[in-house]
């Protein structure tokens, strides 16, 4: 090998963030939670923040946050995390308390906790992540699953006259007065994960700036339960569920309005 | 024996598809639930197969949302089912204790899994209190089932749905894991209604009758307190009627088991190996936790030198074990939290009971 | 006769498909059989492994934890449960992805077959690499009668897959024979 060709090999392109904790995971591949986890080890360092942190993980696939953030975790009960949320930043206001939840979690069960949070404008953020299903417990419909979209409680597909629309929490949070920031993002392609970055970025911002509310919904993949392969699984994010969930910033608070 | 006859009618199943098998045949046509591991089959067999009788399933928001759709469909006069486990049972206890106050049946599963809290999916028999004395508020009761097999994961289907509607009082199967998620063949035995399953309570529109309620408030003079009387008695009449035990080599055994469930299941092993090493085992086998068969264990505990209680917890059928015989010197516990007793360790604990060495 | 199996590999290799193929011939020779699949989160990371008991009484525990024979479809099952199989006990690796040397005890019995390549070279499908090893592992034990599992195959494949009968019925011969000409 050529001395060239071994600096290429060689180069350090990208490092493990701090607050990302060294151990196999237990996604399955192609599964975009990792990137997910990823980037918000990234943003928990970009701001120096690993030891004020409290996170709250979720009941998902999601569940194991504890033990790849390297930040202290509370376990909420499934759907509740924007409460534990709530009860963590209202007894240490100068902590910075996230949530870390899948659309089982927050668009179906916790639907009601979630809400609430926006609408008190609880400064904290959430991490949201919509995969279409529930990865978990096997695959099946969740609040966000696609119109026509087989899963294991939807077998001859999801059918709006039974089981509603598809829904939308980054734009339905927008609308809550005490929503500071909403925004959907992907990341399915490296331009996706860099604008991923600059999204989460902002919404911490909010919180540190005491703005309220703020959340980021990641248009993910399950290939395992979609019975696909991780490629196929990218290019569903890239083509029906971004033409169903349009990407970008539905609220951002500016300094002045809030003042 | 013909075994080709035998052969013939027996179908290979998950327990938990062969609920909801016994279930359509008892005449339910609606299911609600929400997903949790290690019941999911049962939703997801529902959400195949009712659509195609001209049944409802729907998948709820939550398990809270569940339960109350459960109160509607079961005050329209339906038969109507969810499942579920540790978790979503807690969130739908607000519920029962409302559906007991109003008297609606229903029957509700739980496949139990390991607590407290998020605990595990390993299956376990830690619900034992929660589902007999009943963890909603207000103290109410309701007749609690326990399958050991798949075949009677479908017969005690049948029969729950008929024991909710003669009480007009919800039902529980308390199943775990293992019975859950374990496929053997079983036979599909005929429903034979045992109650008539007509429902001039229910809210079906006044037309030519006066309006009438499902409700459980009751605020006017001693009104609550006749109406706990009441349902009190409907409680002690299914202590009267409804206990279900099964006797497996009780005849001369020195040794009773204890047991219900997977535990029992495996103790079956266990007790097949002790008598055939000449040790007098046999197992009082509880199909009905609540009503608790009580009598019988008195009666047997009176014969056998000890009583050997086994649960996938620390403790809590033990409790009424206790307080159903006084022979509180000769009940031994084995508990497994969490967790399935192997035969081997059953049938070590039979043989240092039977004073024979390892 | 009482006899168990735990069958273990990938998520897809077919381990589920192949314990319940058993467990309905055991049923159509009309003897006891349960089959205890892993569940839950156990299946995630793609694994995935089932138990099977086979008796002429009626069974206690449907879940074993000392079995007294082990299928093997990939490496980390073997890692897995090599050490709970009971001594003198019956093994089949699938050698295309598991390493003979790695087995070390000498207790057991051991089949090294290469499934996935009989089921991609002989057979036409490397997808039937565990119906291989169920020919292989039947030979081995007799759990069950070899003719019973081909005429079973028809209850666990779907109407869409009708077609590829003939082909699993290839696999399990050919897991037959090579178990045979290495007993
Ligand atoms: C009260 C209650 N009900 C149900 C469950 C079972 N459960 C665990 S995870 C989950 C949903 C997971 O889906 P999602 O939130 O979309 O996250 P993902 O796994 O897809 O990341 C459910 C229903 C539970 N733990 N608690
Ligand atoms: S089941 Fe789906 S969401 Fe869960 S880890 Fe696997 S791919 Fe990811």
């Amino acid at each position: 090998m050529t001395d060239r060709g071994k600096d290429r090999f060689t180069k350090k392109v990208y490092a493990r963030p701090k607050s990302l904790v060294d151990v196999k995971s237990h996604f399955c591949p192609g599964c975009h939670h990792g990137i997910a986890h990823r980037i918000l080890a990234e943003t928990i360092d970009h701001f120096g923040l690993r030891e004020q942190t409290v996170g709250v993980a979720c009941v998902g696939c999601a569940v194991f946050l504890y033990d790849y953030i390297d930040v202290d975790v509370a376990e909420a009960p499934h759907g509740r995390a924007p409460a534990v949320a709530t009860g963590v930043k209202r007894a240490q206001p100068d902590k910075f308390v996230f949530t870390y939840q899948g659309d089982g979690d927050l668009a179906a069960i916790g639907t009601s906790e979630v809400i609430h949070a926006a609408n008190r404008g609880e400064n904290i953020t959430v991490l949201f992540v919509n995969n279409t299903t529930y990865g978990m417990t096997g695959g099946q419909m969740a609040p966000t699953t696609m119109l026509g979209q087989k899963t294991s409680t939807s077998p001859y597909g999801r059918d709006f006259r039974k089981d509603g629309y598809p829904i939308k929490m980054a734009e339905l949070l927008a609308t809550l007065e005490g929503t500071a920031y909403s925004a959907r993002v992907a990341t399915s392609t490296p331009a996706q994960i860099r604008k991923a970055k600059e999204a989460v970025k902002k919404a911490f911002e909010m919180q540190i700036k005491e703005m309220g509310f703020s959340i980021v919904e990641f248009l993910s993949t399950c290939p395992t339960n979609w019975g696909m392969k991780p490629l196929d699984a990218q290019k569903r994010v890239l083509g029906e569920m971004s033409e169903y969930f349009p990407l970008g910033v539905y609220k951002e608070r500016k300094q002045a309005d809030f003042l | 024996m013909n075994v080709a006859a035998r052969v013939e009618q027996r179908v290979f199943m998950k327990g938990n598809e062969a609920i909801c098998v016994g279930a359509i045949a008892a005449g339910c046509r609606f299911y609600y639930g929400y997903p949790i591991t290690p019941q999911n089959d049962i939703p997801e067999y529902m959400s195949a197969h009712l659509p195609t009788i001209g049944g409802t399933f729907l998948q709820a928001e939550s398990e809270v949302a569940t339960i109350n759709f459960i109160l509607g469909t079961s005050a329209s006069g339906k038969r109507v089912m969810t499942s579920s486990s540790g978790p979503g049972i807690s969130l739908m206890q607000e519920g029962l204790s409302y559906m007991a106050g109003s008297e609606l049946p229903a029957v509700v599963v739980n496949i139990s899994r390991s607590g407290p809290g998020l605990g595990g999916i390993a299956p376990s028999q830690g619900d034992y209190f929660q589902a007999v004395k009943c963890g909603g508020h207000g103290g109410y009761r309701m007749p609690v089932l326990a399958p050991h097999s798949v075949q009677e994961m479908y017969s005690l289907a049948m029969l729950a749905f008929d024991l909710a509607d003669k009480y007009r009082n919800p039902a529980m199967i308390l199943g775990d894991a293992i019975v859950g998620q374990m496929k053997e063949p079983f036979t599909q035995t005929p429903y034979v209604p045992t109650v008539s399953q007509e429902k001039p309570w229910a809210l079906t529109g006044c037309a030519g009758r006066p309006r009438q309620h499902v409700k459980s408030l009751y605020l006017k003079d001693n009104a609550i307190e006749v109406h706990n009387w009441k349902l009190h008695r409907k409680y002690l009449k299914m202590q009267e009627e409804e206990v279900r035990y099964e006797d497996y080599h009780l005849d001369g055994a020195k040794i009773a088991v204890v047991a219900f469930g997977t535990a029992a299941r495996v103790s079956k092993t266990a007790i097949q190996w002790a008598r055939r090493e000449g040790i007098a085992a046999g197992m009082l086998r509880p199909i009905t936790l609540f009503p608790f068969p009580g009598a019988q264990l008195e009666e047997i505990a009176k014969r056998v030198d000890v009583l050997l209680v086994i649960e996938m917890n620390t403790g809590q059928m033990l409790e009424d074990v206790k307080a159903s015989t006084t022979f509180h010197d000769k009940i031994r516990f084995l508990g497994k939290p969490c967790a399935m007793p192997t035969p081997e360790e059953i049938h070590g604990e039979l043989r240092k009971l039977a004073g024979r060495g390892r | 006769m009482t006899t168990d199996v735990i069958m273990a590999g990938f998520g897809g290799q077919g381990i589920l498909m192949i314990g319940n193929l058993l467990s309905i011939a055991a049923m159509e020779e009309g003897r006891h059989v349960t089959y205890f699949p892993a569940y839950g989160v156990e299946m995630r990371g793609g694994t995935a492994n089932c138990t099977v008991v086979l008796s002429d009484e009626e069974i206690g525990s449907p879940v074993v934890g000392r079995p007294r024979a082990c299928v093997v479809m990939n490496g980390p099952s073997l890692d897995r449960y090599l050490p709970a199989i009971r001594e003198g006990g019956d093994l089949v690796i699938n050698r295309s992805l598991v390493d003979p040397a790695k087995v070390g005890r000498k207790d057991l019995r051991l089949l090294a077959i290469p499934a996935n390549d009989i089921a991609r070279e002989v057979v036409g499908s490397q997808q039937l690499a565990s119906m291989v090893a169920l020919g292989a592992y039947v030979q081995r034990t007799g759990a069950v009668r070899m003719q019973t599992l081909f005429d079973c195959l028809p209850k666990v494949i779907s109407k869409k897959y009708e077609k590829f009968i003939p082909l699993n019925v290839n696999a399990l011969k050919e897991g037959e024979s090579f178990a045979r000409n290495h007993a």
